[in-house]
């Protein structure tokens, strides 16, 4: 029977210097960060980022992988400003493509659709055209003759996602309230992981849980079993942000090597190192979810 | 109105917030932040049922969600608005956002994305976030908890995250016609671009800040509105409301200070 179960370092050794990977998830919600954890243990560098920011933008840029970042924010949300971002950012460090929420996702559909570009409005009359030369107006072939921006199609070599449930042929469950744009990450990418909390052999279903499945299983080429994979993001309904361990990491980006120790408390260990480190999986399971 | 109301800043500006969304028909109402959600909410609560709102998740509400932890209080649910369906609402313009920029110019341009140079900022802030494209598809409005030239700048805002009147930034052949700045409520005042050819104008003054204030706290000239007036006070039923909308008073903290609503010099 298929299996495309493999480990985080498996995945993570398909990359190569100078790709360009997405990364599922929305700020600090539902990032695929025990993968990013294994990134940031691999030597590979010169990445381009493409994601809806959140902590593995920091992570990545603290690590000095990110040489371009395509994105629409970089935030960990309750703490408004991503600490490391900020850093390699006001430092001039990164090259940049800074695009509308919306444009992004229309970039990643126009990639999932084999398509060049789609059309939009947005970005027009902002800096977002103005400082990003590559982004081109189409003008409408139709009556209306409309100019519009032709938003380039945002191919990915590599995506990571996390899910709540995947089985071994690769289908998957998002069973939080909102699924984000993981699907079309999935579709932009040369080659899509995922990652997921809780692994089964085949996913046998009721139709109402079926609905919970957002892309199809011919997309997912591996996938990781990682509990608590999404921390200290959210993975709703499982568990919450971790804001401890968030205000950690922000406090670290103000410390003399800050981000080495870091890097030596929580990365270096592995993953059950990690775990360790931060109350063990029962407490970091009953995290709470945020209430807004 | 009386005048022996006991309310503080925060509250006069959630009932400010409130009448941007008067009018507006069935259309979302995204307040951001604390001031601007639970002026939506009032807003729907009052003169404007019609309004549709999200429990600032993935869910549509018909009553709205009173702010943080929630007690015995169960949310019940009127429909589902996902991230992926806000942007189809964006997209065809049924919404009307309140968000607080870090600049505002005098063409209504706003920055969400970083402060000095953009290559090497002196800060970076969120990124540009939606406002690209919320500001050329649907109306929005904007809160100002600190009214400075900081954030009304004088020239340009120093990355045009959302867009303006500014003709020279529009391309030709592009459509202007379905965005429009309604209003933007500060601690100070309420502004609106409705002077001639969208020039920026006092509509209201909030008890006890005068005209020569906001003008001094603001990096381009202003307008009076012909109806310039004092902005309203709340009534006893809106602040009824506002209780049960933050029952851990969070606006407590919105605004600097929390000062009373009626300023003394």
């Amino acid at each position: 029977m298929m299996n495309k179960q493999l480990t985080a370092a498996d995945a993570v050794a398909q990359l190569r210097d100078g790709m360009t990977i997405g990364f599922g998830g929305w700020g600090p919600r539902r990032k695929p960060m025990a993968i990013v954890r294994e990134i940031l243990r691999s030597n590979v560098k010169d990445l381009t980022v493409v994601a809806y920011g959140g902590p593995e933008v920091g992570m990545l840029c603290a690590a000095g992988k990110v040489k371009k970042l395509v994105f629409g924010f970089a935030t960990l949300d309750a703490i408004p400003l991503e600490p490391y971002y900020r850093k390699a950012r006001e430092a001039g460090e990164l090259e940049l493509m800074e695009l509308d929420e919306g444009m992004f996702q229309w970039g990643l559909r126009a990639a999932g659709m084999r398509l060049p570009f789609l059309p939009t409005r947005c970005g027009l009359a902002t800096d977002v055209t103005r400082l990003n030369p590559e982004l081109k107006t189409i003008q409408s072939p139709y009556a209306d003759g409309e100019v519009l921006v032709a938003m380039p199609a945002l191919n990915l070599d590599v995506a990571f996602v996390h899910v709540n449930v995947a089985d071994r042929l690769g289908n998957c469950l998002v069973t939080g309230p909102d699924p984000y744009f993981d699907h079309l990450f999935a579709r932009a990418a040369e080659q899509c992981f995922v990652s997921c909390e809780r692994l089964e052999e085949r996913l046998e279903l009721s139709a109402e849980m079926a609905r919970f499945n957002t892309f199809e299983r011919y997309l997912v080429k591996g996938v990781v079993h990682a509990p608590l994979g999404a921390h200290p993001t959210l993975c709703a309904p499982d568990y919450g942000w971790d804001m401890k361990h968030l205000k950690g990491y922000v406090a670290s980006s103000q410390a003399e090597n800050g981000w080495q120790d870091y890097v030596q408390t929580y990365i270096a260990g592995g993953e059950q190192a990690y775990q360790a480190q931060n109350g063990g999986a029962d407490s970091m399971g009953a995290l709470p979810l945020p209430v807004f | 109105m009386s005048a022996t109301c006991d309310f503080t800043l925060a509250e006069l500006m959630i009932v400010a917030a409130s009448e941007a969304w008067r009018g507006n028909g069935e259309v979302i109402a995204s307040g951001l932040g604390v001031i601007p959600r639970l002026g939506a909410s009032l807003a729907k609560l009052t003169h404007s049922p019609e309004l549709l709102m999200t429990d600032s998740e993935a869910f549509l509400v018909e009553e709205p969600i009173p702010l943080g932890p929630r007690g015995d209080y169960v949310p019940r649910y009127s429909g589902y608005m996902s991230f992926e369906r806000v942007f189809e609402c964006v997209w065809g313009g049924r919404r009307h956002a309140m968000i607080g920029p870090t600049q505002i110019d005098r063409w209504g341009q706003t920055n969400l994305s970083c402060v000095g140079d953009y290559q090497k900022p002196k800060t970076a802030i969120l990124g540009v976030r939606g406002l690209p494209g919320n500001s050329i598809n649907h109306l929005n409005s904007f809160f100002v908890p600190s009214h400075n030239t900081r954030v009304f700048v004088s020239g340009e805002v120093d990355m045009v995250s959302g867009v303006g009147f500014k003709a020279e930034r529009w391309p030709e052949g592009t459509r202007r016609d379905l965005m429009d700045i309604h209003c933007v409520v500060s601690d100070l005042c309420v502004l609106d671009f409705n002077g001639p050819e969208r020039a920026v104008q006092v509509r209201s003054l909030h008890p006890g800040v005068s005209f020569e204030q906001v003008q001094n706290n603001t990096g381009f000239p202003l307008l009076k509105s012909a109806q310039l007036n004092e902005t309203v006070h709340p009534t006893q039923e809106q602040l009824a409301l506002i209780r049960r909308l933050d029952p851990h008073d969070y606006r407590a903290t919105a605004i600097k200070g929390n000062p009373p609503g009626i300023r003394t010099a």
